[in-house]
């Protein structure tokens, strides 16, 4: 009992030692890339496998595993080795006091016969009778470690058989009795069964350590492999992307993990970035067209002046045209700067609640001299307060541009169509958790395919050509709109276009821009 | 009228100069704020013209500097930045005007002389008069000749500001600040259809006009008699 509580912890710390220090050492050891050493490519990528977060946490788990599968057998062991001993004592005990009775009742030769018997049948217990001075009497026992007759009850020992002096030396576990008259009894069992089934355990317990081990590894390998095999292919996406293919995605594996939902959001991500770009590309362009255009027209004019007009008159028209184009390009830039503000949402510094109601009578105000003077009914529906929290006068500006839209196209028939009074209604009111200013017109609308198309910068359609314009007032309104977490519709107004800027109202907080 | 123009584009600030000179005003220059602001400490000036971005002191420093010393000569301010903050920031530095890069120089020339004749103390009237056009501004009435006119609020007030400015020109985006507070710039023409409904209820009928158009600048209302 007591050896064998010693050698169990002994055993099992020993496995103990080992798993951890096999699993262990390439981590907090060397580290993976003195591991290996050299820095072929083979090297490099066993190297990145073993450096990726899923095979840490394999070797985590593997020595949690093995430690628990080690502690497991363990006790196993160690409680059937005891349950062993505990049925060898006490089959001990139950034959020395059987004989002890015999002795009693039939006295030494009695003992003697009956040992004898018992010791003859296979698989017998071992027995040894002896006198006072160690001569034996009978028995299947041959040789004992010296000292033991000597020494009454329980000992480990190894002894001989009788049958078999020259054969191999045997465990057991006896127990000597003092009988009357001086005599001894020994009666053991062998312990080779006890030993045997405990030389079992350890191996199964070793065997399934290194099968956790094997496995675990191979396991581990296998979701690294697998998890890297995925960031590669990220990571090579993305220096695609960074080398100018903005078109390029990353792969999603269709498997709602938490890569997949990392690869979804950095999609999401990379379409804004390429939708900015191409915005951005279309802005360059359209500087480029639309302001170089102007340019060479004013460059043009002031050289055909220096070429062509002698007098005074001549270089004084030419002068005026230029001075005039040029007010004219500094508007579009104007124009253009006010559109990148709102879009870049830099001026949202500057907000502040007021009523766009407001506004709208004034607007009202300051248009209807012109609408009248162009036939236009303009008519203004503003009855209520609207409070409305932005920048006054970026939405002041975009109410103007649509109202000054409405005044260009108000009436306005197809050729050959009759002609019809021209009419628009700005109205303004609360609805829901949102503030709708409404500039509805009775022209001849915008198709439905171009709706979208018109609020990009420059965009001008056919009807308006001979209008003047820039063709950025619509995309004013839609920055502005987006700035303040709000859109511009356009609708069809039956006939005509009827534009709505509808923005959140005052109170609450403008949602971030939609991607 | 003497002025200052401190301005670090040298060019520019010539060209300016020059043009104001050429109307009969003395004009001064300084190439960076320190110059500036010793400049408008050491002498008398009716108007500064200070550039918003200029190297040594910025120009709102310079005004800060200037209106901590309790100095009140009216200034305008020239920038590149024309957005709605940039010009709040300017006027709450201690600016009186504010105009934004590029402009015309009639533009400047009328922001400056309206900012000079406010200093000469041509404080808040109780009325005006030019020729024989009167506007009172205690019972909000106005008569020509006697006659009393009807004027719509905003007319009324248009009337007001031109008559405030008589005999000097308004531009058409100093109108838009001023008598509607509007600061951007509408794509019609939307000030020329108020003042000719103004016009035609202030002149119409009289062999005298007294709001009249300047080419190119804007409007003046004036008594050419």
């Amino acid at each position: 009992m007591t050896q064998s509580d010693a050698v169990m912890p002994r055993v099992s710390g020993a496995d103990l030692d080992k798993g951890t220090g096999d699993v262990a050492e390439p981590k907090a050891g060397r580290g993976p890339s003195g591991w290996f050493g050299s820095q072929s490519p083979r090297m490099t990528a066993l190297g990145n496998l073993f450096r990726t977060t899923a095979f840490r946490l394999t070797l985590v788990y593997l020595t949690v595993f093995a430690l628990f599968a080690a502690s497991l057998l363990a006790y196993f062991a160690f409680n059937t080795r005891r349950l062993i001993t505990e049925q060898i004592t006490r089959t001990v005990n139950a034959e020395i006091t059987g004989l002890a009775e015999q002795y009693n009742t039939g006295g030494i030769r009695r003992l003697v016969f009956v040992v004898d018997a018992r010791a003859r049948r296979p698989g017998s217990s071992l027995y040894l009778v002896t006198t006072f001075n160690g001569e034996g009497l009978a028995g299947n026992v041959g040789s004992l470690t010296e000292g033991v007759m000597s020494s009454p009850g329980w000992t480990e020992t190894v002894y001989r058989r009788l049958d078999d002096p020259e054969g191999t030396e045997h465990h057991a576990l006896v127990r000597v009795f003092q009988l009357p008259g001086g005599y001894r009894l020994l009666v053991g069992r062998d312990l080779e069964e006890r030993e045997r089934l405990y030389d079992i355990v350890v191996s199964a317990g070793q065997w399934s350590i290194a099968l956790v081990i094997v496995l675990g590894l191979a396991g581990g390998f296998f979701v690294a492999r697998r998890v890297l095999r995925r960031i590669d292919a990220m990571t090579e996406t993305s220096r695609i992307i960074m080398a100018g293919d903005l078109s390029g995605r990353l792969p999603v594996a269709r498997t709602d993990d938490e890569l997949d939902r990392l690869a979804i959001n950095l999609n999401v991500m990379l379409d804004r970035i390429e939708a900015l770009m191409r915005g951005f590309k279309e802005v360059s362009d359209n500087i480029a067209h639309d302001l170089k255009t102007p340019l060479t027209r004013l460059r043009n004019r002031a050289e055909e002046a220096l070429r062509t007009g002698h007098d005074e008159a001549g270089y004084r028209t030419a002068l005026e045209s230029t001075i005039e184009e040029s007010d004219e390009l500094i508007r579009t830039f104007n124009a253009l700067l006010m559109i990148a503000r709102a879009e870049s949402g830099g001026a949202s510094t500057y907000m502040a609640e007021f009523d766009a109601a407001d506004i709208v009578r004034g607007i009202g105000e300051l248009y209807d001299p012109v609408a009248d003077d162009k036939g236009i009914a303009l008519t203004v529906e503003a009855a209520e307060p609207v409070p409305l929290n932005g920048n006054r006068e970026l939405v002041t500006q975009a109410l103007a541009n649509l109202v000054d839209n409405a005044i260009k196209y108000a009436g306005q028939v197809r050729d050959g169509a009759e002609t019809k009074s021209a009419t628009i209604v700005v109205i303004v009111k609360n609805e829901g958790d949102q503030v709708l200013l409404t500039v509805a017109d009775n022209g001849l609308g915008i198709a439905e395919a171009d709706r979208g198309r018109v609020v990009e910068r420059f965009v001008r359609l056919e009807a308006s050509r001979s209008e003047p314009g820039s063709g950025l007032g619509l995309s004013l309104v839609s920055a502005v709109a987006h700035q303040h977490g709000g859109v511009l519709r356009l609708e069809d107004n039956e006939p005509g276009l009827r534009a709505v800027l509808a923005l959140p109202r005052a109170g609450r907080k403008p949602p971030p821009p939609a991607v | 009228m003497r002025l200052l123009i401190v301005e670090d584009d040298r060019d520019a600030a010539d060209y300016i100069a020059r043009a104001f000179r050429e109307v009969g005003h003395v004009a001064d220059q300084a190439a960076d704020g320190e110059e500036g602001l010793a400049l408008a400490l050491e002498r008398q000036y009716d108007v500064l013209v200070v550039d918003r971005m200029l190297p040594k002191r910025d120009g709102l420093s310079l005004i800060g500097e200037l209106r901590g010393k309790k100095i009140d000569t009216p200034i305008l301010i020239l920038s590149a930045l024309g957005q709605v903050d940039d010009r709040v920031k300017g006027l709450r530095a201690g600016g009186d005007d504010y105009l934004t890069k590029p402009y015309s120089f009639s533009e400047l020339l009328a922001r400056v002389e309206v900012l000079a004749r406010r200093r000469s103390g041509r404080g808040e009237e109780t009325g005006y008069r030019v020729g024989d056009l009167e506007l009172d501004r205690l019972s909000r009435r106005v008569a020509r000749a006697g006659k009393e006119l009807d004027l719509q609020p905003r007319e009324f007030r248009l009337l007001e500001y031109l008559m405030k400015h008589a005999g000097q020109v308004v531009t058409r985006t100093m109108l838009l600040e001023n008598v509607w507070d509007y600061h951007f710039d509408p794509q019609t023409n939307v000030i020329d259809v108020h003042i000719s409904r103004l016009r035609s209820k202030i002149d119409k009928g009289f062999s005298q006009p007294l709001l009249h158009t300047i080419r190119g600048a804007g409007y003046m209302i004036r008594d050419t008699k």
